[in-house]
């Protein structure tokens, strides 16, 4: 990667540290979304400064594609939706994050050098947490829009499920080690993923709706920073860890400010312990 | 990737999940939307993943087709989230 595309990353990733100071400053929080906008255009033009640009129609239809369905809607919608249209959003970058493992692990695969342990643990990580925060930003969205009532959904063993699919993806990541080339493991793996952030957000509802928002989009900046590990680049993963742990931080205030605490959030059904006759 | 590569994107990670962790203090009630709204917009950095899966050529037709959804996918995060948290930081100017 040649030295000016690396010293434009550095920018961005500057220009996206500032952007996330600024935003939680009242008087300065409009600009800091500027300058992280700017932080973001400038990475994605030395992205394609680097690239031999085969496939640039591709690209540019895919980009006028998205930026259009992102405007409108980010036009459209009322201010009240706002919370709804951000985990859709968010769910969106999620599975993004997890299509590019996906990719990337087809590629190499095929290729003479293959997969490395690097390379393999990244897939993984990034197939585990983009695919969490896709489908509970989904059931977010619709629990926020009405689509899905917006009660916690309980039921018993709950918690034990999720373990033991847990422990089932961790056994079928070894698998996927033992035998990379059998694509049977990672469909294993990515409906795991994929169940699992359902699973994980249905028990969580009214209020605390916010929170797992939240946490949702600090996941999402995890998934990013796994796939800069994936293709070994630096801007995903400041930008990714940026966004993971000030996530974390921001969780952990609106908690606060709710009198909640984070494991209550997650272990579910806020309306059955506060509501009340 | 060989040991000293990793040990610096180690190093970056580190580093930038710390300063992530120090960089929230105090935030104002009003600014927790557009502050997840602002930072999801940039965990839309992914885009430059999906810019570099959808160049990879020639090995897999696959490969080109999941970057081509998650260029899609990463654009309408980006665009839609920058967008949306401008409109909402607009309005508590106006009040």
């Amino acid at each position: 990667m040649s030295n000016l595309v690396q010293i434009a990353y550095l920018i961005s990733s500057i220009l996206f540290i500032l952007g996330i100071k600024f935003l939680g400053k009242t008087k300065d929080a409009r600009k800091g979304n500027v300058l992280s906008a700017v932080g973001m255009l400038l990475a994605i033009v030395a992205t394609l400064v680097n690239l031999n640009l085969a496939t640039f129609p591709e690209m540019l239809a895919c980009v006028l594609l998205g930026g259009v369905i992102g405007l409108y809607y980010a036009r459209k919608v009322e201010m009240t939706k706002i919370p709804e249209m951000v985990a859709l959003f968010n769910g969106f970058g999620g599975l993004a994050s997890f299509a590019v493992a996906l990719s990337d692990f087809f590629l190499k695969s095929q290729l003479i050098e293959g997969l490395d342990t690097v390379n393999l643990i990244s897939i993984i990580l990034s197939i585990l947490i983009g695919g969490v925060t896709f489908t509970g930003s989904m059931v977010a969205f619709l629990k926020l829009d009405g689509k899905v009532s917006g009660q916690p959904i309980t039921f018993k063993g709950q918690h034990l499920i999720n373990l033991m699919l847990l422990i089932v993806f961790v056994v079928a990541a070894v698998l996927v080690f033992l035998n990379p080339g059998n694509p049977l493991f990672i469909a294993v793996l990515v409906v795991i993923a994929l169940v699992l952030g359902i699973l994980t957000v249905i028990p969580i509802g009214g209020a605390d709706m916010p929170v797992v928002i939240s946490l949702l989009n600090s996941y999402s900046g995890m998934a990013a920073c796994a796939t800069g590990f994936i293709l070994n680049n630096n801007v995903l993963i400041v930008a990714g860890s940026l966004v993971g742990a000030s996530g974390i931080i921001l969780t952990q205030i609106m908690c606060k400010a709710m009198n909640r605490s984070l494991v209550n959030v997650l272990l579910g059904g806020f309306g059955q312990t506060v509501s009340g006759p | 990737m060989d040991a000293s590569a990793l040990i610096i994107l180690i190093y970056v990670l580190v580093l930038a999940s710390y300063l992530g962790f120090e960089l929230i203090t105090k935030v104002p009630p009003t600014l927790h939307t557009p502050l997840m709204s602002g930072s999801n917009a940039i965990s839309g950095i992914t885009i430059v993943g999906a810019l570099i899966a959808t160049n990879e050529l020639g090995y897999s037709t696959l490969s080109k087709w999941l970057g081509m959804l998650a260029l899609v996918l990463a654009t309408i995060n980006v665009v839609g989230g920058y967008a949306v948290t401008d409109r909402m930081l607009k309005m508590f100017k106006k009040k």
